[in-house]
């Protein structure tokens, strides 16, 4: 087997056994409806650790993904009230968000500056964006977000998937394609493992770059609109400091900060792991919800333990 | 091994020219290069042989000459371009992504695709059939870093070639196989050389030159010194070619060998490193330069850092006025008074940005401590004083070292060197990448100091340099010392002859 798994099957194994034990401690927590509301009420984190994925595999980082959620959302509000449809305002937005992750990525490789410093940059720029759009907080009131709520699949036992779920679940599918079938995804993995062996062998650097905080950006406007449909409103706070959960996503599921090593199935499985760890403080009931940030913070500092053991014992970047 | 001659050169560079801030690291080179011929391309560091097949194969863009393949202009925007014209480089380090598979490393950017699909059957058998072209057999899921570093070479050969591969250019691939993969690539490119693909080859090893090469260049300081068929330059010309250098007149310092050395300053025993350098016995007397001769790779700059303490030794004792040293690294070697010029003045001599000033005080400030700040006043008379005995060309001491030529810079590493008032001074290739005229001072200089009862130990690949400057020459070849030179055996010709002698390869 290849020893590249390892990270993801620990992943893996620390959600189950997480969601065994909730099973342990609390009656109807092992069930397909905990299940089922953890994917809907978390869709928007994992979509967006989904783009983030491409980007940490790559060796970048994209801090712009919180703002971006909110700048979504608030804009899909405003033209909600301006009479146009969900489905409309999201297309425009996505398309926004792509156009938008390419010029960082543009930035970044032709500038040749940090992504850290470009995507920072477009956090602030994003989210001054966001109060420049309103300042309230502004519902979305067509008859589209209703329906799309309300829209769900039985699964067995009384759970169900929410349509909020299922678009997760869609884009995880394109993800894992583009991340596995594609010229692209290789080229992602390649420039993460050895940036200066790639372009030697021939990767596009600028234009992979550009592709993959483009590829970011899309994820990141996709979460906001699921957001914004989830919630039903525009709020120009909306996303702060998600852009940090996503990150704690994609390196819960198995993904080196280093880029070359990961897989873009984990960050489901990261993303989960987070939503889990406050359904299990929440169905205590008497913790104080202080300790789901406290008990994530502990975990990923075990697993970016662990990930250092697993590359130093199995040589996971093979640099010898 | 000659394939007659060819008709037409498969490649043809014209008088190619580049140029780094400070440095000509090609003036006007032209070379050809012909299909079904292995070319060998030899040269000191500095020489322009990188930069040269940079070139070649997109990796860098030249200022001025022309690159003709098959006789028609031709202009590498990238090595993707490169590539698509036929023109496969493998590049000095193994150019793969450890992390990950072999299959993906084979087929990076090249796998077939179907409606933008990778088709992952297709790219397996191209990936099989680019490792049988070589008649390799790998498990070609695992991560490419789990396989030793001459299969990872191989691989990145394999990488290279494909049916539409025309030449196939190769940076010191054999620096880090041992014998018998060695033989093993060599059977390859000869099966290459027979289906007529043009193969560059670079390497500092001789023996494998004429095993393996039809043509040979040699490349000096970006100049071109000759081109010949393999069986038309013997081993002693090719040496000469490399580094014998014959100095120009104002060059050619006078000099006297009177001294029998003064009492020993520095005397190593046995030290040495495994893999790096054998055990060596040298001593370094007041008043004496050790010159040390030898290739590119035969261990000339791993003896000075040995010394120096910048490569830690596994055996031997050094011991220093007397004293024994036990644990070396730089700065006890400074404290103890034991200077070091470095090779690349660039990355490990010099910082750039500060003064001369700042970079002068900058190891008597080591050597006294931190805390104990040098005062200005000081600073500022040391810096005076050092430009004017060392003639460096500027108003003052505040001018930046990167906007001084080479030869000043140099002078100013030599001034620093010498602020630390060194008992032992140690100068890996002095004069490297500087003009005729600083060339002659830095040589009269080294001369003075030694006059002045300094122990000095100059590493050069100029042979005439260490002619005109040593009172005893340390040989070295192949990572070895293989004998010391006194007096008037000092010759170029004794040298060559000992370099010469039998190359271990």
């Amino acid at each position: 087997m290849n020893r590249h798994y390892l990270p993801l099957i620990a992943t893996i194994v620390v959600f189950v056994t997480l969601f065994a034990v909730g099973g342990g401690m609390y009656k109807n927590f092992l069930t397909t409806r905990v299940l089922g509301n953890i994917l809907a009420d978390n869709s928007f984190i994992i979509i967006a650790a989904l783009g983030a994925t491409f980007v940490i595999l790559s060796g970048g980082i994209d801090l712009s993904v919180g703002s971006m959620i909110g700048f979504v959302g608030v804009s899909m509000a405003v033209l909600d009230r301006a009479g146009w449809h969900p489905m409309a305002s999201a297309l425009l937005l996505i398309v926004f968000g792509m156009a938008f992750g390419a010029l960082q990525g543009w930035i970044i490789d032709f500038c040749e500056i940090q992504p850290f410093i470009v995507t920072l940059a477009g956090l602030f720029l994003l989210r001054g964006a966001c109060f420049m759009v309103t300042l309230d907080a502004v519902p979305l009131r067509h008859e589209f977000v209703r329906e799309f709520a309300a829209a769900k699949i039985p699964l067995p036992g009384n759970g169900v998937l929410r349509s909020s779920a299922l678009v997760m679940l869609g884009s995880l599918m394109i993800a894992v394609a583009i991340a596995h079938l594609t010229r692209f995804g290789t080229a992602v993995y390649a420039i993460g493992g050895d940036r200066e062996s790639a372009r030697l062998m021939g990767v596009n650097i600028r234009r992979t770059t550009i592709q993959i905080y483009a590829l970011g950006g899309t994820y990141s406007a996709l979460a906001g609109v699921v957001y914004a449909l989830y919630t039903s409103s525009g709020y120009p706070l909306a996303g702060s400091t998600l852009e940090l959960s996503a990150i704690a996503a994609v390196v819960l599921g198995g993904t080196l900060l280093t880029g070359g090593v990961g897989f873009v199935l984990g960050s489901l499985f990261g993303g989960m792991i987070l939503g889990l760890i406050s359904t299990l403080i929440l169905f205590n009931g008497s913790l104080n919800s202080a300790w789901i940030m406290i008990s994530s913070g502990v975990l990923l500092f075990a697993f970016i333990v662990m990930h250092r053991f697993l590359v130093g014992t199995f040589n996971l970047r093979g640099t010898a | 091994m000659t394939t007659g001659t060819p008709t037409a050169p498969l490649i043809e560079m014209r008088e190619i020219r580049k140029a780094y801030p400070g440095v000509l690291a090609l003036d006007d080179v032209s070379l050809d290069f012909y299909p079904g011929e292995v070319h060998a391309l030899l040269g000191e560091n500095g020489a322009g042989k990188s930069t040269m097949i940079k070139i070649l194969t997109g990796a860098l863009r030249r200022d001025a000459g022309a690159v003709l393949l098959a006789g028609k202009p031709t202009d590498f925007a990238s090595t993707a371009a490169a590539q698509a014209m036929g023109i496969s480089p493998v590049y000095q380090e193994v150019n793969l992504i450890p992390a990950m598979s072999v299959l993906k490393n084979l087929t990076l950017e090249k796998a077939p695709t179907r409606w933008g699909m990778v088709s992952w059957r297709g790219a397996r058998a191209m990936a099989e059939a680019k490792l049988a072209r070589l008649g390799l057999t790998l498990d070609i899921d695992k991560p490419v870093g789990s396989y030793s570093l001459a299969i990872q070479q191989l691989v990145a050969i394999a990488r290279a070639l494909d049916d539409t591969t025309r030449m196939l250019v190769l940076d010191e691939p054999t620096a880090s196989l041992d014998a018998s993969e060695v033989a093993a690539l060599f059977d390859i490119l000869r099966d290459l050389r027979a289906r007529g693909i043009a193969i560059v080859f670079i390497t500092h090893f001789l023996n494998q030159v004429y095993e393996i090469s039809d043509r040979i260049t040699v490349l000096r300081n970006g100049q071109r010194v000759g081109t010949g068929l393999v069986g038309e330059i013997s081993r002693q010309d090719l040496i000469t070619m490399m580094i014998g250098r014959e100095l120009s007149e104002v060059e050619a310092v006078a000099r006297v060998r009177d001294t029998a050395g003064g009492a020993p300053v520095m005397t190593a025993g046995g030290v040495g490193r495994k893999r790096t350098l054998a055990p060596f016995d040298l001593t370094l007397r007041a008043g004496e330069a050790v010159g040390l001769a030898g290739l590119l790779g035969s261990g000339r700059t791993e003896l000075a850092k040995l010394l120096f303490g910048a490569i830690r030794r596994d055996s031997g004792t050094l011991t220093l006025g007397g004293t024994d040293i036990r644990a070396t690294s730089p700065r006890h070697s400074l404290a103890h008074g034991v200077a070091f010029c470095p090779e690349d003045r660039k990355t490990e001599g010099l910082v750039g940005e500060l003064t001369i000033r700042e970079n002068i005080v900058l190891s008597m400030q080591a050597k006294q401590g931190w805390l104990r700040r040098v005062r200005y006043r000081d600073q500022l008379r040391i810096a005076d004083d050092m430009i004017r005995a060392l003639g460096i060309a500027t108003p003052d001491g505040e001018k930046q070292v990167s906007q001084l030529s080479g030869g000043n810079q140099q002078k100013v590493v030599l001034a620093r060197a010498l602020a630390s008032s060194p008992k032992v001074l140690i100068l890996d290739e002095p004069t490297r990448g500087i003009d005729v005229g600083a060339h002659a001072d830095i040589l009269t200089l080294i001369r003075k100091l030694c006059d002045r009862g300094l122990a000095l130990l100059v590493a050069s690949s100029e042979l005439d340099e260490i002619v005109a400057t040593s009172d005893r020459v340390a040989v070295l070849r192949d990572r070895a010392m293989i004998g010391e030179l006194v007096g008037a055996g000092i010759t170029r010709d004794t040298i060559i002859g000992m370099i010469a002698g039998d190359d271990g390869g």
